[in-house]
Formats: structure tokens, sequence, C-alpha cells
């Protein structure tokens, strides 16, 4: 594989953040209200993802004070993820039964 | 090519398609009809990134301390969040996100912690830019962290006075500063010096703390939508510390989405995001500019209010806090079957900050079972309200307060209301004769076609129904 430069790296990351913006910004912009909440709740799984991160920190984590805050990452993040998956399902399952009499 | 690089095309790919799918997701949740979708391939993502994350480089495949640890937490994490998802009821939904959001920027500043802590030990800096990237997601995830924790201690009950300190907003300033000044310190430090890194996180975490303490519960969805734009935002750049690319896009685009999400809402109150932010609401404006009111409250007893709904051509319901909390949603339901039933046409108007959080009174009737189609939000009701018949508003208050559009003094006016007024009739089910959450006097109270039904909401309807079956 080559090497990136680290230049073109960072600004490849950069270019990465600001579509990503825009297209967070445009998927919002048309959700009804009554989708509020559970889009909320939805945005708020989607940025479990950080469970990624903390696995990885955990596992790279040396000694025991890394190994402690590692290990709070991935509870939290864990939580996050898991926490915030239910609670959207369970709201959305909600809109199931009007939906079948569509 | 070796495992190694198989292994770690894999994760790229992977990574690559949960972003996607994310996006995919967020997009299918722009419909009722496909939301429920959205979230279950977003959640197969998830599940398929973090078990391929086991691949990464930095996780080494043996049972050492490191592998323990995080099998344990992963089972923790993952079983109180499940059990307490579940076990929590609808109205208390706007709290469990604040708290699971919490969790998330807290993740995202312990994992700043773990590579400053590195640092400080003299591992390897990569950069200055990563070094001040981890300090900022680390700032915002503390903050997030802690104000969410007193988001959820505010909407349970726990913490009941909004706490206001002497000079609070010179306090959160000087707190402020020593942030950015410690902050600076350790994310341009070569090397990072442990205690300022303790200093930094505790202060940020105080900060966080500062902030939310004095913002009262009415404006609680605000904040916990700022805060979930913010635990994005941290997310984001812990993934560019940690080389994410998955982390940068679902941190970024929830970064994004909230903070639009939290200018919808501050809109609908017709108040600044600063104004939520800095200035308590109600508690020094508002009573001096009172204009008198005339007329008087006049009660109406259930049968009569039955009567005059059950006759009706037209009724349209406005839902407020107050049904959430007595839970009178599945009552609402069955009177709405009973007038259906008598040829009487029933539709729900939802103001956009009605309850705790928009859309919060439309997942309550959803789960009652009341269908979308007969739910409108203020466009679409209001230039229906002169020909309904009947409006019954149901514990809701400062959103149907005529006082908006009449009087620039108050400090709701210009805010959106729904106009409950303009019907033929009007009936208020309401606890007692008190003001509301702004601690703004009612005029539409006290209009001559008001009548006040006084009771709980749940118990109310109940005898609401009653009434209409007896006709």
């Amino acid at each position: 594989m080559i090497e990136a430069q680290p230049e073109f790296a960072g600004f490849t990351a950069l270019y990465i953040f600001m579509l990503a913006a825009f297209t967070g910004y445009e998927v919002i912009s048309r959700v009804p209200v009554i989708l509020h909440t559970p889009l909320m709740s939805g945005s708020n799984f989607v940025h479990g993802i950080v469970l990624v991160g903390a696995m990885i920190a955990l596992g790279h984590a040396e000694g025991p004070l890394e190994l402690t805050i590692g290990f709070f990452a991935v509870v939290l993040a864990a939580g996050n993820a898991v926490g915030g998956y239910v609670v959207t399902v369970r709201m959305l399952e909600m809109f199931k039964s009007s939906k079948g009499a569509k | 090519m070796g495992l190694a690089q198989v292994m770690a095309l894999g994760v790229d790919i992977t990574y690559f398609v949960t972003a996607f799918v994310f996006i995919y997701g967020l997009k299918q949740m722009s419909s009722p009809v496909t939301a429920r979708g959205g979230i279950v391939i977003a959640g197969i993502a998830m599940l398929a990134a973090s078990l391929i994350t086991f691949g990464v480089p930095q996780i080494r495949l043996e049972l050492d301390i490191n592998m323990v640890l995080m099998l344990v937490a992963l089972a923790l994490g993952s079983a109180v969040a499940y059990v307490s998802a579940k076990r929590v009821a609808m109205t208390d939904m706007p709290q469990m996100i604040a708290i699971y959001n919490g969790m998330g920027g807290g993740a995202a500043a312990a994992i700043a912690a773990v590579e400053l802590v590195k640092l400080s030990g003299g591992g390897v800096s990569h950069g200055l830019v990563v070094q001040v990237l981890a300090v900022l997601g680390a700032v915002i995830g503390s903050v997030s962290f802690a104000g969410s924790g007193i988001a959820f201690a505010k909407l349970q009950g726990l913490l009941k006075k909004t706490t206001r300190l002497p000079m609070h907003q010179f306090i959160n300033l000087g707190l402020f500063a020593i942030v950015c000044v410690t902050g600076f310190w350790v994310a341009t430090g070569q090397p990072v010096v442990f205690a300022y890194v303790v200093v930094f996180f505790l202060v940020a975490l105080a900060l966080g703390v500062m902030v939310t303490l004095p913002i009262g519960g009415a404006d609680m969805p605000v904040v916990i939508s700022l805060f979930n734009a913010l635990t994005g935002l941290a997310v984001a750049f812990e993934g560019f510390v940690l080389d994410n690319a998955a982390m940068i896009i679902a941190g970024t685009v929830v970064g994004s989405a909230g903070t639009l999400l939290t200018q919808l809402m501050a809109k609908a109150m017709n108040r600044s995001l600063a104004n939520v932010l800095f200035s308590s609401f109600g508690s020094d404006s508002g009573a001096a500019a009172e204009e008198e009111i005339e007329g008087s409250m006049k009660e109406i007893q259930a049968q009569d209010a039955a009567i005059m709904m059950a006759y009706a051509d037209n009724v349209v319901i406005v839902p407020g806090y107050g049904m959430a909390v007595a839970q009178a949603q599945h009552k609402l339901k069955e009177m709405e079957g009973l007038l259906e039933a008598r040829g009487v046409t029933v539709k729900y108007a939802i103001h956009p900050v009605a309850g705790r959080m928009p859309g919060h009174m439309n997942v309550l009737l959803a789960e009652a079972g009341v269908e979308y189609d007969k739910i409108f939000d203020l466009d679409e009701i209001n230039p229906e309200f002169p020909r309904a018949d009947v409006a019954l508003v149901i514990g809701a208050n400062d959103v149907v307060n005529p006082v908006a559009r009449s009087n620039p003094d108050s400090p709701i006016y210009g805010m959106p209301i729904l106009d409950a007024d303009k019907a033929q009739n009007v009936i208020v089910i309401k606890r007692g004769q008190g003001a509301g959450f702004s601690g703004i006097e009612n005029h539409l109270f006290y209009a001559d076609n008001t009548r006040m039904l006084y009771g709980d909401g749940q118990k109310a309807v109940g005898e609401l129904i009653a009434n209409i079956k007896q006709l």
C-alpha cells in the first residue's frame, strides 16, 4: 500500500467532515415533526459508534489507570449503543399499527 | 496479501458500509412507514462494526487483561442499558435519551483521556492537530456527559430545584477560562503534563454541571438535543484521533443533524439558543408586563362538556405535557372512538414544543393507537380552528395562550401558538387554577367561549367517556 502524505490525509479527513456535516443537515431537514423525538433518539444511537473507538482505546491501554478509563469508556459506549437502539425501536414500534391500517 | 492485510481490508470495508448504512438508516427515519426498518439496519451495521473492531491491530486477540476487561465492559454496559431501556415508561423517554447520550459523551471523553494519559506517560504524539482534536473532543464530551447527567436528574425529578448561584454566569466564564488554559497546555504539551490533564477533565466536568444547573425543565429538550449534537461532534473528533472514518462520519452527521434539530426546537419556542442557555425563563420578566385580564374562569361539569362534544361536528384535541403526566392518552383514544361512532370528526393538534420534546406527544398518542393521519401540526391545524365546534385543551397551557399574539410585552410574545381560542367553544381540562410552566397567566382561560373542566387529565377524560356513553 502507498503511504498517504500526512497533509493529504489531514485534508481528506477535513473533506469527509465537511461532506458528512452537509449530509446530516440534509437528512434531517425533511423529517416531519412527528418523528423528531424518535429521530433524536435514533441519532443518539448512531453516535453509539463511539463504542468502536472505546474498544480500540481499551485494546491498546497500558497500566492500571489507562485500563480503568478504557473500561469505563467501553461500558459507557456500550450503554449508549444498546440503550439508544432499544429506546428508538420501542418508540418506532408504536407507529407500526397505523402503518398496517393504511 | 498476508492475513493482517486481509483483516485490515475487512475492517475498512465494514466501517465504510457502516457509515453508509447509518446515513441511509437516518434517511429512512424521515418517514413513519420506513422508520423502523431504518433503525433496524443501522443496528445491524453497529453490531457488525463492533464485531469487526476485534480485528483492528490495536486489539490483541488473546485473553489478556485488556480482552477480559473489554468483554466484561461490553456485557455490563449492554445489559444495564438493555434492561433500563426496556423497562422505562414512554413518558420518561426524554430523560433516557439524555442519559444514553451522556454515556456516549462520557465514552468520547474517556477515549481522549486514555490517549492523553498515554502521551503524559511518554507515548508518541501523532502531531499537534491530533492532540488539539483530542482535547476538543474531551471538553465537548465531558460537558455533554456531566450536563446530560444533570438533565436526566432534573427530568427524573431527582433534582427538583433550579439552582442559580450568585454570579453564576461569571463562575461559568471562569470555569470556561480554566478549561481553555489547561486545554491549551494539554493540547500543546510536549510531553503532556499529567496533572494538567487531571485538572482539565475535572474542570470540564464541572463546567457541564454548572451550565446545565440553572436551566429550567421546560428548556430541557433543547438542551438534550444540543448535548446530542455535541456528543456527535466529540465522537467525530475522537474519530480523527483514532483515524477511524466510521466515527468521523457518523459523529459529524449526528453533530450537524442535532444542531439543526436543536435550532428547530428553539425556534418553535421562539427563543434563541443563547437565550435558553444563559437566561432562566419567566424568572424576572413577565409579571410586571401583565395586562389586566377581563372576565373570569367559568367552570363546566363533565356532563355538559360531554354533551357539547357528542353533538359537535368537529372536535380538535390539543394535548400538552399535562396529558403526558396524567397518562391520559389511552383514555383520549377511547373517547375519540366513541365520538367518531357518533359521526364527530376528531383531530389532534400538536404544538411543536408540546410535551417535553418535539414529537413527544406524537409518540404518546401513537402508543395509545391514535393513527398518525389524525395528528396535525401547527401550520396544518390552525386554519381549522374557526371551523371546530369544540377545542379540547388537555394539559396544555402556554402553547395556546393568545397573549403570544396580542401582548408584545409578554415573554412568550411572538411564539407561534395553536389558535384554540378561535374555536366556537373551548374546553380546558386542567388540574387547578395556577399559571403554566412559564408562570404567565393564560388569557384563553378567561375568554367568553372557554369553559374549565377541573381535574386530573385521565380522570376527567374518564368522566367524559362515561357521560358520552350515557347519551
